[in-house]
This record gives structure tokens, sequence and C-alpha cells, in this order.
């Protein structure tokens, strides 16, 4: 067991709705951004600014006229209370600020109070409130618990998005220069570097050269990791956290498995090296062009036919849904496929043609179910059809793997939960956030484990994979109980050539016997 | 008394009319520069309709999230459309309007006249909800409850006027016709009329936007065609001149 500062929710077969004790998470609060060039990097004000009072409010009015959504949804609630049991954030926390209307709520009163003739003539009878610095605080602390994946969306009788408010409100806070150290510092090292994690290009280059050798070494199949290839067909775009961490990194050795069979020409890009957009969640359509713009560029300047995109939930969300937008036209690539395409997209495509060379027994020690991540569920497909992005994952799963079961219908598909650490939350100053969070899915987990020998969960998500990593252990399970979809793949396909344990122990016999 | 409420219902109606409009305005103009249909979601402007119809007549999402709640609230809002449609006759003489229509109305008359009380059932579902659902209690402003009393009321004393006491209904056409009716004094017509007036009134202040809201809900409304189209917002656009 981890240690905790916290208690840690004890599981039980069910998430029974709590009764609400108010602000249990009033002091959750993850770092502001103290260096002021993370924010002047994206182009905000580097500390609080004095007029913040004023300058939010016109922030608020700027926004509520660029984005129907949010004026809409400002407006539209009726508080039918149909949200109100639906966040793992409320569930795991017990606090109402934690009820999607109830995170609503505290930027609405504040819009009701100064935009509204309600609001402005009888605050009191409508629920409106001054901007003060208690709200301001306010709307930085559970604005930031807010992991913007939507499952309140799909209750709401108006399609009220909870993500499209804490995206406003984070906007809003940046715009003043209340922003949050994480995202910020985080989008500042893609503006400079290229990726999250600030890895330079020779790092990479390095980290891919070392993972070519170990292919080499373990199959004896010359499996590449080509990086700025000019020339090349595929530009991959995944989430940096492939490179490195496990069980990421299994999911990337699994993408250059599927190349490598199919004979793909492809590239990393050293410029292009993040699928992750962090400036969806701080809500900038400023920061998501520029982030996005790099991988335009990277996709011209190698010549590329198509631009795929690796396992990673929120990025699939701007790659899927934005990017064409943001960074479009792409009318420089192959038109026979959409732009962006996922990995599984692709790999469905080589499995279905026959092109992989698969031994599902490979996966046999485990018994596998998926978890559909948040923003792949509700605002994207994986595929040409509604519904693809819960198919494709499965129909990849099962052809790779022999033991396979769902979780309970209530907590996937379009109605899974967040893991707790999306939107921005990722970091370990959200530590209490995130653990409480995960209580939804570590339940339903928990279930098919006892009741249907699941062994591991797979996931198609870098936030997911790294969130679970790091949490279940709170809840008494393993680590490394969480997999990347690809590394399933990754262990079923034989490559054409590929050394097998036989031949290696005789090798091996052969090369003791000379020495 | 009838100078009084002739004045109050133009005014009223001046609002309602222009006060909606501005806003109907107001969320067509508000450009919606990035695709954020809630998924899965139609991909096709036929799937979106569906989609939408399937939202405002059974209220689907309603549906998935909370059972009681939507069975009172559909309870409601179904029985106030009957009783709507029903009201249409002391507004509108026959030949003023086509056959068939006015066909529809006759035959809604007594379901409408019934629908008052499913109403009123329906409204005080969502009141006790309101009081005793701990979630929603947190949530709920003296608005809300009001909004249930105002419509309840208005029910009520409609319900008054064609169960306990009637009320000279002729008149009451001659007076919204323009016929030169004088409005009879009963008590429940005024309590109606004047809870109608404050309605209609309030209605493009209120949460009440909830009915065009719908319709203009980025989330519900768009097509899932990102990676086909693009859609870019004018001052997207702008932004895309200024950083080139």
């Amino acid at each position: 067991m981890a240690k905790a500062e916290f208690d840690v929710p004890e599981l039980q077969e069910y998430v029974d709705v709590p009764e609400l004790q108010e602000d249990t998470m009033a002091h959750v609060k993850s770092f502001v951004v103290t260096k002021p060039e993370h924010n002047t990097d994206l182009g905000f004000p580097g500390e609080l600014v004095e007029d913040w009072h004023d300058k939010a409010l016109e922030k608020l009015d700027d926004l509520r006229g660029r984005y129907r959504s949010l004026q809409v949804f400002l407006d539209a609630c009726v508080k039918c209370g149909s949200c109100t049991d639906k966040c793992h954030y409320f569930l795991g926390t017990k606090d109402p600020k934690n009820m999607p209307v109830g995170r609503q709520d505290l930027l609405r009163k504040v819009y009701r109070r100064y935009f509204t003739f309600a609001g402005k003539y009888f605050p009191k009878l409508v629920g409106a409130k001054d901007l003060t610095r208690e709200t301001l605080d306010e709307w930085y602390n559970y604005y930031h618990q807010c992991s913007q994946c939507r499952r309140c969306s799909v209750f709401c009788p108006y399609g009220i998005d909870t993500a499209e408010i804490s995206m406003a409100a984070r906007e809003i806070l940046d715009s003043i220069g209340y922003g949050q150290k994480y995202c910020n510092e985080i989008i500042g090292k893609v503006h400079k570097i290229g990726n999250n994690l600030g890895l330079p290009g020779p790092a990479l280059e390095d980290t891919l050269e070392g993972l070519e050798e170990d292919m080499e070494d373990d199959f004896g199949v010359p499996v590449k990791f080509p990086l700025n290839v000019k020339g090349a067909d595929i530009l991959l775009v995944t989430p940096s956290a492939d490179f490195f961490a496990e069980p990421h990194i299994d999911g990337l050795i699994g993408y250059g498995k599927v190349f490598h069979e199919a004979g793909a020409s492809w590239t990393l890009s050293s410029t292009a090296s993040e699928a992750g957009n962090f400036g969806m969640f701080i809500g900038s359509y400023e920061n998501m062009r520029r982030v996005s713009m790099r991988i335009r560029e990277a996709a011209q300047e190698l010549g590329v036919k198509r631009i795929i995109f690796g396992e990673c939930g929120h990025a699939w969300r701007v790659a899927y849904a934005f990017l064409n937008t943001l960074a479009g036209p792409f009318d420089f690539l192959d038109q026979k496929y959409p732009a962006p395409q996922h990995i599984l997209e692709y790999t469905w495509e080589q499995i279905q043609a026959g092109k992989l060379n698969i031994d599902k027994s490979a996966n046999d020690d485990m018994t596998l179910t998926f978890h559909d991540s948040c923003n792949v569920a509700r605002a994207t497909r994986i595929g040409d059809y509604p519904g693809s992005q819960f198919e494709t994952p499965r129909n990849v799963i099962k052809a790779v793997c022999n033991n396979y079961v769902d979780m309970h219908h209530d907590s996937i598909g379009e109605r899974t939960f967040c893991c707790g650490g999306g939107g921005g939350l990722l970091t370990d100053d959200l530590m209490e956030i995130r653990v409480k969070g995960a209580l939804p899915r570590m339940t339903e987990l928990q279930n098919v484990i006892k009741d249907k020998g699941v062994t591991h969960m797979a996931a198609i998500c870098a936030i997911c994979k790294s969130q679970f990593t790091k949490v279940l252990p709170y809840y008494g399970m393993d680590m490394d109980q969480i997999v990347s979809l690809h590394q399933l793949v990754s262990n079923a396909i034989v490559l054409t050539g590929q050394v097998t344990d036989d031949d290696e122990a005789e090798s091996d016999a052969e090369s003791e016997a000379e020495e | 008394m009838s100078f009084f409420f002739a004045l109050l219902f133009i005014l009223a109606s001046i609002v309602f009319v222009v006060g909606l409009a501005l806003k109907i305005n107001q969320y067509a103009k508000t450009p919606a520069p990035l695709r954020i249909a809630t998924t899965p979601a139609p991909i096709t402007k036929t799937g979106v309709v569906m989609r939408l119809f399937r939202e405002v007549v059974f209220f689907e999402s309603l549906f998935k999230g909370t059972k009681w709640t939507w069975i009172f609230s559909w309870i409601f809002h179904m029985a106030l459309l009957l009783v709507l449609v029903r009201h249409l006759r002391y507004f509108i003489e026959p030949d003023w309007v086509p056959t068939m229509v006015w066909a529809l109305i006759e035959l809604v008359q007594p379901f409408g006249k019934y629908a008052g009380f499913a109403m009123v059932i329906g409204l005080v579902g969502l009141f006790f909800r309101r009081i005793f659902v701990d979630r929603v209690r947190y949530i709920s402003a003296p608005s809300d409850y009001l909004w249930l009393l105002v419509l309840g009321f208005i029910g009520i004393s409609g319900l008054m006027m064609s169960f306990v006491m009637h009320t000279d209904i002729v008149a009451i056409k001659e007076f919204f016709t323009f016929s030169g009716g004088q409005l009879p004094v009963d008590f429940p017509l005024i309590v109606h009329l004047s809870l109608v007036a404050l309605l209609m009134l309030l209605f493009p202040f209120s949460k009440l936007l909830h009915v065009p809201g719908v319709f203009f809900s980025p989330t519900r409304n768009m097509v899932d065609n990102p990676r086909e189209q693009r859609h870019v917002a004018p001052w997207a656009k702008a932004l895309e001149e200024e950083q080139k």
C-alpha cells in the first residue's frame, strides 16, 4: 500500500451516491505558477494582475461572445439534478462543489450577477454572487478538480458540458495571471522543445536507438523506430510518455512491430514529439493552435502522406475533433485516409487485411478488461461510424487475446468513468483528488477481478496509464495491472523471421559451447 | 380591469417575443469554433435532427440520468403541451385557420382538459424532489422553487375554472380575440392570467431559456464530422491571419 496523507476510500461492491459534505475538497489546490515565464511563455500576465476583478469579468464577457457553448450552457441549466451524481470526483469526495452543476454554478453565479437582468437586480432570488477574492480562489481550486471528461454532458437534458465551463474558467484565470503551474509549464516546454517532458531531439534519438538494439537482441529482427525521416509515408505522433515510461513504452514497441510487419514507411518527428495538447486543458484556442501547428509543420517538412496518433485520450480528442480546424487544411496529405488517424484504426486495418502474424496464446497469462478513456469515448471516433471508439479497441484486443471481459455496463462506453487524472490533474500536488476520483473505476475493476478473474486492464491513454500506475496501489492492487493496448498487440505479434525461444536456447547453447 | 389586463398582456407579449428573439439571435450569432458534439454523435444532418427530436420529445439524456426526475418532468412538459394546444381555441376563431388545424384543436380538448391534472402532479413531484434530495436542494435557488409554484398555481387556477367554478369563457374569448369582450371578475381567472403574464415577462430573463437553449446546444446539435470538414469561426480566422 502506498502511503497516503488522506483517507483512501474503501472499495465496496457499488459506489453509493454519498450524502453531501460541504468543502471536503476546499483545501485541495494545485500549485500556482510562481515563475512568471510559465505564464508569459503562453501569452498570459506573469502574475495576478492588480485589476483582476474587472479583467476577469471582461474576459468572461469576451468568452461568452466567442463560444456559443459557454453562453448557452450558462443560461440553460434548470437545476434538474441529473448530473449531480455522475462526476467521479463528487462520488469520491462528497463535496457538492464537485457535482457538475455545483462546479458550473461557481462561474454561473458570477455570470448572473454581472450579465443578467435577474442577477443584477434580484441577486438573492436567482443565487447570483459578487466576484470576490474568495470566489476567485474557489474557481482556481475547483476548476482544477475537473478532468473535463464530459461524463456529465451525457446525462444533461441540454447537453451542458462542464468541461466547456472549466476550460472557460481556466482561461479567465490565465488571462489575469492566475495560472496553474503543471499545465502552463508543460505547454511552455512544448512551445520551446516540442514535447511535454522537454525531451530534446538527441535524447529522443538515443532512446529510440536503444529500443532498436533491444528489439534486435530480443527477436533477431531489425524493427526500426525512425526519427525525422524525410519522405516517409506516415508521421507517428505519440505522447512523449511512450518514449520512456512503463507501460507506455511497451505500447510504442507495439506500434513499431505493427509498422514493421505491415511494411510501412514511417517516422517520428523530434519537433512534433508530443501528441498531448494541454492547450485544451486551459481552454486556450491560441495555445492549442500553436501546439497543433507544430504537427502540421513537421508533416510538411518531412513530406509525409499520413498522420497517425498514438494511444492518448485528450490528445486524440484534439487530434480527431480539432486538428483539422486548428491546423488544417491537410490537403497535402493522401486524401484516401482521414487526417489524422488513430493508431488503432491502422492496426485494426492491418489485422483485418491479415498482415499481422498473431499468436493469441502469447497473452494467455492474462485476463483483460478495457478502460474506455473518457475523451476518446465522449468526444471522438476510432473508425468511420459512431461508436467505433468503443468497438475498434475491443476488436483489436479480442484479435490478440483469448481472455477478455467488459466491466459493468454503467462504467464503460459513453458512461465510462475518468481515470481520475485527466484534464491537467496528473500532478503529485493533486494526489488526494486523483486517488478519490479513481474510486468508481477502481470499484468496477475490483468487481471484475473478483467475479471474472480479470488480471489486467488495458488502456489507450498516456494519462490513464500514468494515473493507474500511481493509484492502483492505493487501492491494494498492483501497479503493473495496467497495460497499454498495443503492448498486447506487441506480445501477440510473431515477427517475420523472429528468433523463437527454441532457436534462442540453441544459439545460447552454441555460444556457451564456443566460450 | 379589462383595460389593465389588456395592457399587461400587450406588454407581456412584447417582452416575451422581443426578449426571446434577442436571445435566440444571440445564440445563433455567437460562433461555435470547435466541434464538441458529445459522442457517439450522428455523422449526418438527418442524424442530428433525429437526436434533437429524441432529446426534445422524449428527454433522452434525462432518461439516462435519473428516472424519477425524468418521469415527473416528462409528464409535466407533455401535459403542458396538451394544455397549451387546448388553449388555442380561446385565441383563435375556427375560420382563421385551416380546417385540419381546427380539427386538431378540437381533438385535443378532452385530453387537454384532464392533462391539467397531470401537469400539476408532475410539478408536485419536481417540487418534492427539490426539497428532499439533498443534492438538488443544494443547487436550488429561491427562483427554482418559485417557478414550480408559479406554474403550479397557473395549473391549479386553470383547473378550478374547468372543474369547480366556471368562468364566462365566451367573454374571455371575445376579450382575447379583440372582439370587445370584458373579462369576468373571477378570482381564479385573475390569478391565472396574472401568473401567465408574469411568466411571459420573465421568460427571456430566466432559466426558462432552456427551451431555445436545447436547440442551440453544441454538444447536441453538431454533426460529428471534424476530420471531413474544417469549422473555423470568424474570430479564429482572424487569429490565423495574425499568427501567420
